[in-house]
């Protein structure tokens, strides 16, 4: 193993396996005593392979690959071996790490709008990476022509000019580019990319999914992809490896596990997902509980308190990984699929789907959605909003640099009972419209009617009114609780604002805990006794107390993890069936809104440029970017997604201070770029109404045409 | 009634009080138990505390025990170094130094303490107002605090002194309570920004909760720890302002004493009686020290480590930013 | 940005102007500077009183004699004393040796404060951490005319007992009489200058070390940092170039607020050394009971705080690009 690598003849890289992690153990103190982050955890790598690791929040997943770059905090406790290209990392000093660091294994972080140092320029950060280990072999000037070069690789456009800017001036997709080029600058032979997408946009994240498939071929080194989206490694890795509470519990060539997950974990996982290419409504597995604290593992499968199948076996033993199928034998590295479960036979059984196992089902719709929409009361409409504010650069000394047009004239309503689904990018305007709907006050262009009551008619007692009938649900549940009020009161508020008699919130309070699933003595606990879903929950209560007829929904599970979010979305399903409410449901992942809207609204820069049922839209689009978004999401399957096309924009939402001319999507658009010189006039000059294609379908292009994407 | 919508619901429901139960233990109690062991795990912060305890103490009660009072002269005795009579020894014209430095000691310190709880109860009101409100309430109130701060408090007391020499000393505490709410009140104003945006005040807003309600119920409540740390803090900044003054003869007037006057009568003589400067000098130091230690302890104990828990919310931001809101506002414009 | 910086400057120009205004109000209703002629014994004639009552336009409604004293100001006459001495001539030489004090003392205390603040949050929870931290702590809890006094006896007890009795540290007044070349005046001057200028170091080395280490251990943990070291800086090295770098941000805004402590600590230092600056006379003008001079007094500050507030905006938009368009 220590022996000399061989090289490959194709890319005069070492071949064989790059990276091995043995037995790995990190633990942390803490407050409570000591956090075992990682626990036991052995993987390998091969040389131009992409290995996934995927995980929820707090599975051990980044901080063994921090392990593997030597930066954890001074006070963590490593034990065990990582061995990189036959030789020991654990244990080398800084100075000795720091000459592997960069050349040979590089990391792209999580969070772009931070890895960056404010202070210096982008190319000079680039130029950074490659001076600091040509130890004066470079001159300034080379490596700043290398960093455009680089930068230009990873598709900045105007790379030399951009170098030279900071890193605020970049957009989070450009910044991850970046790190990316710093990743790539010395052509390692690993890379390790954590959670590289989680905070981008779904456009840029399949952009810079792009990137680093890119970054692969040309460096020809091993990837690391680590990942809470099961959907993000699908295509992109070779073999996978599931991670919960510190231990791999599954892993396996990629194909194998999604086709037949043998851990209960990882079946929930694949089941809580809603798939953007359902073709009708798919039951949701919620997995009950939340993940262990790892300070004071009780004996036992760690998942067994969340798994429908634990028996008392279970509970004794931590099970090892267990071989299921043996893998190819003459490849550099082992790609048996094994699992850390002793019931792996209940899961070969042909009925064994995650629906079956968690016992989850379809949730039957309301009453109300058989009457026609024609037919029911309009809750919500909304008509040519506009809500335009003035913008101002700079963290500290502020001024004003032009007009945004957030909300920039959009129309949609919502009966009795329906879910109507807005989504579109950061920056789209899709919160503002919210928020201009919740103020109730006159917008600047428009009106907003709830009811059939015109807000900016109303006076200062009709609008208190009308709040009892348009309640809101926050995204996150950290902050959408006063983490000093019990949640009895949190629950009351609203009804004590509305005066209320105190015997009914009495009787009221333990009735709306029971409607969310909590329980009555829940009441005299603070928020910060509760879990993540349980906060969505308590603020699901609060919504529901006033009996509102319609609830605004923003983001309401994206702050939570995959698993927990089923459980939140089948009881929005449950509750909209049994109490007749209609929703606002304002998100960025479009399959949540597959799973749970009727309508849909796709907005860009402030406009609504495709509304229609919900079928109609995910199925036929006809909007270009409809059909990108789509297309950029990525699905949970391998076989598909490998095969899938995919549409990928160009460049970064544009800023809403200086929409472009005519069609504002024009400059990202694909269909626009194909286009005649001709054509192309029409929509620089001509912004496209919006026009009925079908029925319940309205479309704003001038080249709409049918593509199917998903 | 209550009725679980599904099986699974209940099933979660039943875990997870399950777990919360276990976890109640050390929760039920709540904050207030943690917070007592974080502060008693920090030595120096005790020990402060204990030093400011027993300062009170002693100087709320000398007047049981001290054979001298603080305005009794003893003709036989002057400039006499500590002895068994006179324990802190005496100065010029024969004044008991132990009895001085306690009934000193009372002054500066119910000065300090009434001042600091005054000027943080200024602070927050302004601060939460200008925060929530915004405006040209926002706008005028930080154009006074700017005003404020560009006068340094220690002048403009100066300038007003003669006003109220030989009034009582309470309009001293009033003006140095005046002049030292700014900088308290931009961090309170900085806070009520964030927590505007906070979703729950959000919730309170859209729920139809009239203003100053919010203020009262969930603003400022859930600035409590910064207010008792600033509060803590500014005690020792308001003994400093008090001595300083007095120092000069702006302060606490002859025949009363403070710490400052003492030292100041002391400071000519540093050299030849040097009791007369170090007594009220140490007492001054070590109050302000104590006040200043306890004040940290309290703000690693109640703020769950404002550097810890800042980077976890960083992180915990992070991990949902670009799923969701719009990026930071500089970047708006990035690509145009 | 530039723009920006001179709007920033109007405001602040302002500010000056109010404030002022505002001491000279407070002063004037707080003073009766006509006491000493009244209570002089035997009590002055009413005559002379009406006359030094006239002469001092106390007669006039306060916004007036405000006006009247701005009107000098702007040609350059910051009006009389109580006993009729021209302020103008007094304040430069005034000023100059507050200015002395000031700038050196602020120097050579930012560029230690940085430093022992960086040290100690490189090396937290090391010896040299809680050393730094007590020393810290004991100062600021600690007045400056204590500190002072504690300082000039301690000189005094230096040039006694360890130099035999010459007299190296001089802690009476800001300059000796000396005849003789530049060497001489500058070796005086430095005898006068330093005991005054550690008073004023002490309290802002305590006071820039303690923002400093907390900003540097802000910047320890932060994402740019791991970028820096995965690219293959050692820790050091990225530590003084991305770290350091960042940290001295948050400094600029200090360093108005530090100004205000400074102004504070240079009165009592005056007064304690014998230093006939601004301080001393602020708290003579008090004493005396005189308008014009506290006005004057008034006014340097206000501008020293200003121009510092502003050339701390300056500082901000050199030190982050962010700020700067």
């Amino acid at each position: 193993m220590s022996a000399a690598p061989e090289l490959s003849a194709e890319t005069g890289k070492p071949t064989g396996t790059v990276l091995e992690v043995s037995d790995l153990d990190v633990s942390f103190p803490s407050e409570s005593g000591r956090v075992h982050a990682v626990r036991g955890l052995s993987y390998q790598v091969a040389a131009g392979e992409v290995l996934g690791i995927v995980g929820e929040s707090g599975s051990g997943k980044s901080v063994s690959s921090l392990a593997v770059m030597g930066l954890l905090p001074p006070q963590a406790r490593v034990s065990g071996s990582i061995r990189f290209q036959g030789s020991e990392l654990i244990g080398k000093s800084d100075t000795d790490l720091s000459k592997i660091r960069g050349k040979k294994i590089s990391m792209v972080f999580q969070d772009p709008l931070s890895a960056l140092t404010p202070v210096y320029t982008v190319g000079a950060q680039i130029a950074e990476a490659l001076r600091v280990h040509a130890k004066g072999s470079m001159s300034k000037q080379e490596a700043n022509k290398r960093a455009v070069e680089l930068l230009d690789l990873v598709g900045i456009p105007n790379a030399a000019q951009r170098a030279k800017a900071f890193p605020h001036e970049f957009s989070g997709g450009m910044r991850q580019r970046a790190v990316i080029a710093i990743a790539i600058a010395n052509d390692p032979d690993l890379i390790i990319a954590d959670e590289p997408t989680t905070a981008l946009d779904v456009t840029v994240q399949a952009q810079v999914l792009e990137v680093l498939k890119t970054a692969q071929e040309v460096t020809g080194a091993g990837i690391v992809i680590i990942t809470h989206d099961l959907g993000v490694v699908a295509g992109f890795a070779d073999r996978l490896m599931v991670m919960y509470a510190g231990r791999a519990v599954e892993q396996g060539p990629v194909e194998t596990i999604y086709a037949q997950p043998r851990m209960p974990y990882t079946l929930g996982l694949l089941g809580s997902i809603p798939r953007v290419d359902a073709q009708e409504k798919q039951p949701l597995v919620p997995i009950e509980g939340q993940p262990p604290s790892l300070v004071d593992l009780p004996p036992g499968c760690p998942f067994s308190p969340r798994c429908p199948l634990a028996i008392d076996a279970c509970r004794e033993a931590e099970p090892e990984l267990l071989t299921i199928a043996p893998g190819n034998p003459h490849a550099p590295v082992d790609t048996t699929h094994r699992a850390a479960c002793i019931r792996t036979e209940e899961l070969a059984r042909p009925d064994a789907g995650a629906a079956e196992v968690y016992g989850a089902e379809v949730i039957e719709e309301a009453p109300v959605a058989s009457v026609p929409r024609a037919e029911r009361t309009t809750v919500l409409d909304v008509r040519e909003l506009e809500k335009h504010y003035s913008v101002t650069k700079g963290a500290v000394l502020k001024r004003k640099v032009g007009d945004v047009r957030a909300v920039d004239g959009i129309s949609f309503d919502i009966v009795e009972g329906e879910t109507l689904g807005l989504v579109g990018e950061s920056g789209c305007g899709k919160s503002t419209t919210l928020m201009e709907i919740l103020e109730l006050a006159a917008p600047s262009a428009g009106s907003v009617a709830v009811l059939g009551k015109n807000v900016a008619k109303l006076g200062g007692k009709d609008r208190k009114a009308i709040r009892r009938d348009l309640q809101v649900v926050f995204q996150d549940p950290m902050a959408a609780l006063d983490p000093r009020l019990p949640i009895g009161d949190v629950i009351a508020e609203p009804m004590v604002v509305h005066g209320y008699g105190k015997a009914h919130i009495e009787q009221r309070v333990p009735e709306l805990l029971g409607l969310v699933g909590l329980r009555a003595e829940h009441a005299e606990r603070y928020p910060a006794e509760f879990s993540g879903g349980q906060r969505q929950r308590v603020g699901i209560a609060r919504a529901l107390a006033l009996e509102p007829k319609l609830i605004v929904l923003d983001e309401p599970v994206s702050a939570l993890d995959v698993s927990i979010q089923a459980g939140v979305i089948n009881l929005l399903d449950e509750l909209k069936a049994k109490l007749g409410l209609s929703y606002l449901f304002v998100a960025h992942d479009l399959s949540v809104v597959r799973h749970i809207a009727d309508r849909v609204a796709v907005m860009y820069l402030g406009k609504i440029v495709e509304i229609g049922d919900v079928r109609t839209v995910f199925e036929i689009p006809q909007h270009p970017y409809t059909q990108a978004l789509l297309s950029a999401i990525p699905i949970p399957d391998p076989a598909r997604e490998r095969e899938r096309g995919r549409i990928i924009l160009t460049g970064d939402l544009p800023s809403p201070a200086n929409p472009p001319s005519g069609c504002r999507f024009r400059t990202r658009c694909f269909v626009f770029a194909q286009l005649s010189e001709k054509d192309k006039q029409k929509c620089i000059d001509v912004e496209p109404p919006r026009e009925s294609r079908a029925e319940d379908h309205d479309v704003a292009c001038h080249y709409a045409k049918t593509r199917e994407v998903v | 009634m209550a009725t679980p919508l599904n099986e699974a619901d209940l099933a979660d429901s039943a875990v997870t009080a399950a777990d919360a139960r276990s976890e109640k233990s050390d929760k039920s109690s709540g904050r207030g138990k943690l917070v007592a062991r974080r502060f008693f795990r920090n030595r120096l912060a005790v020990a402060g505390l204990i030093v400011i305890v027993l300062f009170y103490l002693l100087a709320f009660t000398y007047s049981w025990y001290s054979p001298w009072a603080y305005d009794e002269l003893d003709p036989a005795a002057t400039l006499m170094p500590p002895d068994g009579t006179h324990w802190f020894g005496t100065n010029q014209i024969g004044g008991d130094m132990f009895a001085q430095a306690m009934r000193g000691l009372q002054k500066s310190l119910t000065i300090g303490l009434l001042a600091a709880l005054f000027s943080t109860g200024v602070a927050s009101i302004v601060g939460a107002a200008a925060g929530y409100l915004g405006g040209w309430t926002d706008r005028i109130s930080m154009w006074i605090v700017d005003l404020l701060l560009i006068l340094p408090p220690f002048l403009i007391i100066s300038i007003l002194s003669p006003a109220f020499r030989g009034k009582t000393w309470l309009i001293l505490v009033g003006l140095i309570a005046l002049f030292q709410w700014m900088i308290t009140a931009r961090i309170v104003r900085g806070m009520t920004l964030t927590l505007r945006e906070r979703e729950f005040v959000k919730a309170a807003r859209f729920m139809g909760q009239p203003a100053w309600r919010i203020i009262a119920k969930h603003i400022v409540p859930n600035m409590a720890s910064l207010l008792i740390i600033d509060a803590t803090i500014n005690v020792g900044v308001a003994i400093i302002t008090e001595t300083s003054l007095s120092f000069f003869g702006f302060g606490v007037q002859a025949p009363d004493v403070s710490l400052g006057t003492l030292i100041s009568a002391g400071s000519d003589a540093v050299r030849t009686f040097p009791w007369l400067f170090y007594i009220p000098a140490g007492f001054l130091v070590v109050t302000v020290l104590a006040v200043n230690f306890a004040g940290d302890g309290l703000r690693d104990a109640l703020d769950p480590s404002s550097s810890r828990s800042r980077r976890k919310e960083r992180k915990r931001i992070k991990e949902n930013a670009g799923k969701t809101k719009s990026p930071a506002p500089e970047t708006v414009g990035a690509q145009a | 940005m530039i723009g920006f910086l001179i709007r920033r400057l109007v405001n602040y120009i302002a500010l000056c102007l109010v404030a002022t205004f505002a001491a000279f109000s407070l002063a004037s209703l707080a003073f009766s500077p006509l006491d000493a002629l009244k209570l002089r014994n035997p009590p002055a004639p009413q005559a002379t009183i009406d006359a030094k009552s006239a002469e001092l336009y106390l007669n006039q409604p306060i916004p007036q004699r405000f006006f009247t004293w701005l009107g000098g100001v702007l040609q350059g006459n910051f009006g009389r004393t109580i006993a009729d001495q021209p302020i103008t001539d007094e304040l430069f030489r005034r000023a100059g040796v507050s200015l002395r004090l000031f700038l050196l003392g602020i120097t050579i205390g930012i560029i230690i404060g940085v430093l022992v603040g960086v040290l100690s949050a490189i090396r937290q929870y090391k010896i040299s951490d809680y050393v730094a931290t007590t020393f810290s702590f004991v100062v600021l809890s600690t007045p400056v005319f204590v500190i002072a006094t504690i300082l000039k006896a301690g000189a005094q007890s230096v040039n006694d007992n360890l130099l035999g009795g010459y007299q190296f540290f001089i802690v009476q007044g800001e300059s000796g009489t000396v005849d003789g070349g530049f060497g001489d005046v500058l070796l005086d001057r430095l005898q006068h200058i330093i005991v005054p200028t550690l008073a004023i170091v002490l309290t802002q080395v305590a006071y820039y070390s303690r923002y400093q280490r907390s900003a540097m251990l802000d910047v320890l943990g932060s994402d740019f940092l791991r970028t820096a070291q995965a690219k293959g800086l050692t820790r050091r090295r990225a530590l003084f170039k991305h770290g350091l770098r960042t940290a001295l941000i948050p400094m600029a805004t200090l360093f108005a607020f530090g100004f205000g402590l400074l102004i504070t600590g240079g009165i009592f230092t005056e007064k304690i050394f014998g230093w006939y600056g601004m301080g001393d006379w602020l708290v003579t003008g008090i004493q005396k009971q005189d308008t014009n001079i506290v006005a004057t007094v008034t006014l340097f500050i206000a501008v020293c705080v200003l121009l510092a507030g502003w050339l701390a905006d300056v500082l901000y938009a050199v030190l982050d690009p962010r700020v700067r368009i």
